[in-house]
């Protein structure tokens, strides 16, 4: 596939030195600081679950969970520089507290003490097995996938189709996840309520409230993956479950995303920034964080690349996309992701009124496939121009898909043409599949016979768009502060962000040189 | 037909009142489930009706296996029903369509200060394409955004601003007109975040609260007084619109003499 278009090898050796360039003060940035969140995703990996009591008596999900109390609480005592495990897990080895919860009750007793031990060899100990622990839990996950992906099978082709489901009720996004899998969905996208990206913390407990979506929490998580292996093996192939790992909160749902054997999860560099305004710099460190889980976890990421053709137009704007993948996967890269581990995201978001808009479409999506060959790319559907005219939606998404049949893609979100008028109904999923089905029915091989002409309409626009983000890249890269220099001045999506804008940035703390997080270490412990 | 003002829908002749529909019921595909289409279509005054295509949803193996709990249909049929022109009711502009010079020197001439518009996307919404149509430079269908009107200061404070941010900034910058976006909808959160909005703005400042102004695509242009607010604006609202009602009603109608 990789061979459809003849990239220029130096242009596209020049392009990943370039996003390396570009992407490096990110990298500095992520490994001098920590945040809240990442601090509390260690205290997840170590075990601690559940919710102080006392902060509220509605439902558990409004209470503060235990993570939460602890890490503010050393906070307050001690700072974070040092990071959360020396302060906790001294308390713990100098007898202060029996357990985890013990010492988290002392939290909300108000009795806890913290300090940072003048001989952290025993505190980084204990922290290192309890956090070994978790991630045992994580790597058995993995291999149970393995396992039942061997046992009961893999999609029978690619791309895979991925639908979402979006109720805000988990009891009600279930048997709809399983009817879509049964009417032939590879993978369940539980959409997230609005807002939760903005919450500091993860609610708990099963959750019945969402707007446009449904609350992302462990046992949502639990419930959804346990109904998917039954419908697995009901079908015969392992239906793959899909969360996202945006917000304050990236790291903390990686490492739930891990327990439960989530197998695909969001996970942009820069979609919170540029989409839900929260900080650059809280951003980066988080996605650091909560993309090395996701390595570990055997997980598939999804970029958010689609979405700034919703904002920009998706022509004019096209070299972004590819800067932005470029950037992702660097990123990726560094934090221990493997190539098919990459679902870089793009979309068909042209607007259909331009003359040539699928021919245009075809070059950018074969770009992507040129460029990336080993990753699973992330094929978005038409959502900017669809309409209340239903009937030209339905259309528009049968070309998405013979487009996304055309050039090789991996994973293939599944348009909806009711996309300008509500969230899906039932009848609106089972047409669209009908459409998938029928494109791959009919043209499913058609790529063998897809050979664009050299020099011709695709093949230049391809070139014309790899040249525009070589230049961009260029300039991203002269600045000392690369990337997120890049943001400030609004490349993506047409969107500017400060560094020091948007929230969350007083939940990121710089590092100490004592500071320790066993997490990282045993992360980081096996890479390559 | 005779008078001009009845008319029927026209499927291919004049008069047929034919007209096509689709939905679901939950119940499993069959001849009772086409039956029950066909009652459904009857009440809905389509007379004769044909369900002319069903299949199952959520059966097994693909496509309307086994088991499916759900049908859908799609029905085709000639309506009795009659529509009466006359008696059809929308929200007429009741203001006239202002070019931006003649904005601008209405304002200039009339108010003699610049009009100070503030917009936000509240609550946990999103979606600032709607709003950043109406204000900003690049505009929306070929027209400028409200940014464009030199004789307009206009803020856009982005998304997911709160209510009571909201407020204040208002007041500091002693708003005239306070535009807000609500683009998701579901569970009615765009009726509840408007109401919220009024409420906050009465509360806060009463009877000398800026105008205020909500839009997005799935608002009912006649909601305004149901939702407290001054003004609603639907699906493919242009600037030039929101600035012309902007001038009537805040500009006063003759040069302070
Ligand atoms: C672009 C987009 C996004 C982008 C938004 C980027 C951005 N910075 O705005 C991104 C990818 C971030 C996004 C996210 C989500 N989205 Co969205 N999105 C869309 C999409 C594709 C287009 C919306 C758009 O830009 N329209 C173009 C503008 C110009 O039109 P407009 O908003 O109607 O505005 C016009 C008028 O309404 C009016 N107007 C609007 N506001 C105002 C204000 C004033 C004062 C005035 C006078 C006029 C006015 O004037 C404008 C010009 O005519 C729609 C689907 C569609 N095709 O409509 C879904 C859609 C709106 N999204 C939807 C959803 C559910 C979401 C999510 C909640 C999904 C999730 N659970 O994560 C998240 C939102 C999270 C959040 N916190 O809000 C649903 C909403 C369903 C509903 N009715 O409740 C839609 C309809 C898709 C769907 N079918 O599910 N989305």
């Amino acid at each position: 596939m990789s061979g459809k278009l003849a990239l220029n090898p130096v242009l596209v050796a020049r392009a990943r030195e370039l996003a390396a360039r570009a992407a490096a003060p990110v990298v500095e940035l992520a490994q001098a600081h920590t945040t809240v969140s990442v601090e509390r995703a260690v205290l997840r990996l170590a075990g601690l679950t559940g919710t102080d009591p006392v902060t509220g008596d509605g439902p558990e999900q409004d209470r503060v969970p235990w993570v939460n109390r602890v890490v503010d609480a050393v906070r307050d005592q001690v700072g974070l520089e040092s990071g959360v495990a020396l302060p906790v897990w001294h308390a713990l080895t100098s007898g202060a507290a029996g357990s985890l919860p013990e010492l988290a009750e002392q939290v909300g007793a108000g009795t806890a003490r913290f300090a940072v031990p003048t001989d952290p060899e025993p505190a980084r100990e204990a922290a290192r097995a309890a956090v070994a622990a978790g991630i045992a839990w994580i790597d058995a996950n993995r291999a149970r996938r393995d396992e039942l992906v061997t046992t009961l099978g893999d999609p029978p082709r690619r791309p895979w189709i991925y639908l979402i489901v979006a109720t805000g009720d988990i009891h009600e996004d279930i048997p709809q996840a399983q009817a879509a899998a049964r009417a032939g969905a590879d993978v369940i996208a539980v959409i997230r309520s609005t807002g939760q990206s903005l919450l500091d913390y993860v609610p708990e407990g099963a959750t019945r409230t969402g707007y446009a979506g449904t609350y992302a929490t462990q046992e949502n998580f639990r419930l959804m993956r346990a109904a998917l292996d039954d419908v697995s093996r009901e079908l015969g192939r392992y239906v793959r479950l899909t969360n996202y790992a945006s917000g304050l909160c990236m790291p903390e749902i990686a490492v739930l995303a891990g327990l439960e054997r989530l197998d695909m999860m969001l996970n942009d560099a820069m979609y919170g920034i540029l989409f839900r305004d929260i900080n650059p710099r809280r951003t980066f460190v988080d996605q650091r964080f909560s993309r090395m889980v996701h390595a570990r976890a055997g997980i598939v990421i999804n970029t958010g690349e689609d979405n700034y053709l919703t904002t920009a137009d998706a022509v004019d704007e096209a070299h972004t996309v590819t800067v932005s993948q470029l950037l992702n996967e660097r990123l990726a890269h560094e934090a221990g992701l493997e190539d098919w581990q990459l679902g870089l995201g793009h979309a068909f978001e042209i607007d259909p009124d331009r003359p040539e808009s699928f021919r245009l479409e075809l070059a950018h999506a074969l770009l992507a496939r040129g460029l990336f060959p080993d990753a699973p790319l992330k094929w978005m559907p038409p959502t900017k121009h669809m309409t209340g005219d239903v009937f030209r939606g339905y259309l528009l998404d049968g070309f998405f898909n013979l487009a996304g049949v055309l050039t090789g893609q991996g994973i293939l979100l599944v348009g909806m043409m009711t996309e300008a008028v509500v969230t899906p109904w039932l009848s609106d999923r089972d047409l669209a599949l009908r459409n998938v089905r029928y494109v791959l029915d009919a043209a499913g091989n058609l790529a063998e016979d897809f050979h664009p002409q050299p020099g011709g309409f695709i093949d230049r626009r391809a070139h014309t768009v790899l040249a525009e983000a070589v230049d961009l890249l260029e300039r991203i890269a002269d600045h000392p502060q690369g990337l997120i220099q890049a943001i400030a001045d609004g490349t993506f999506g047409i969107t500017r962000r400060s560094p020091d804008g948007g929230k969350g940035l007083d939940g990121v703390v710089r590092l100490a040189p004592d500071a320790y997080n066993p997490a990282l270490e045993l992360l980081e412990g096996v890479r390559v | 037909m005779s008078d001009g003002t009845i008319v029927r829908p026209y499927g291919d002749t004049t008069g047929d009142g034919m007209v096509q529909t689709s939905f679901t019921l939950p119940v499993p595909p069959g001849p009772r489930a086409d039956g029950a289409a066909l009652q459904l279509a009857q009440k809905m005054g389509i007379e004769p009706a044909m369900v002319v295509h069903s299949h199952g949803i959520g059966g097994g193996g693909g496509t309307a296996g086994d088991g499916a709990a759900f049908t859908f249909f799609v029905v085709y049929g000639s309506v009795r029903h009659l529509v009466d022109l006359a008696a059809v009711q929308v929200e007429e502009r009741a203001y006239p369509l202002l070019s931006p010079s003649e904005v601008n020197a209405a304002i200039k001439t009339r108010l003699r200060r610049s009009l100070v518009v503030l917009g936000a996307c509240i609550g946990t919404d999103a979606h600032t394409v709607g709003i950043d149509a109406i204000l900003n430079l690049k505009g929306f269908a070929g027209e400028k955004g409200l940014e464009y009107y030199r004789e307009m200061q206009v803020a856009n404070l982005g998304a997911q601003v709160g209510v009571a941010d909201l407020v204040r900034t208002a007041r500091d910058r002693r708003a005239d007109a306070v535009l807000v976006s609500q683009v998701v909808t579901q569970r009615d959160a765009h009726l509840r975040n408007t109401r919220e909005l009024a409420g906050a703005f009465r509360e806060a400042m009463g009877e000398s609260r800026p105008l205020l102004v909500v839009g997005g695509p799935r608002f009912d242009p006649a909601m305004a007084a149901e939702l407290g607010v001054d003004k609603v604006f639907g699906r493919g609202t242009t600037p030039g619109e929101v600035a012309s009602y902007l001038v009537s009603a805040l500009v006063p109608a003759e040069e302070p003499a």
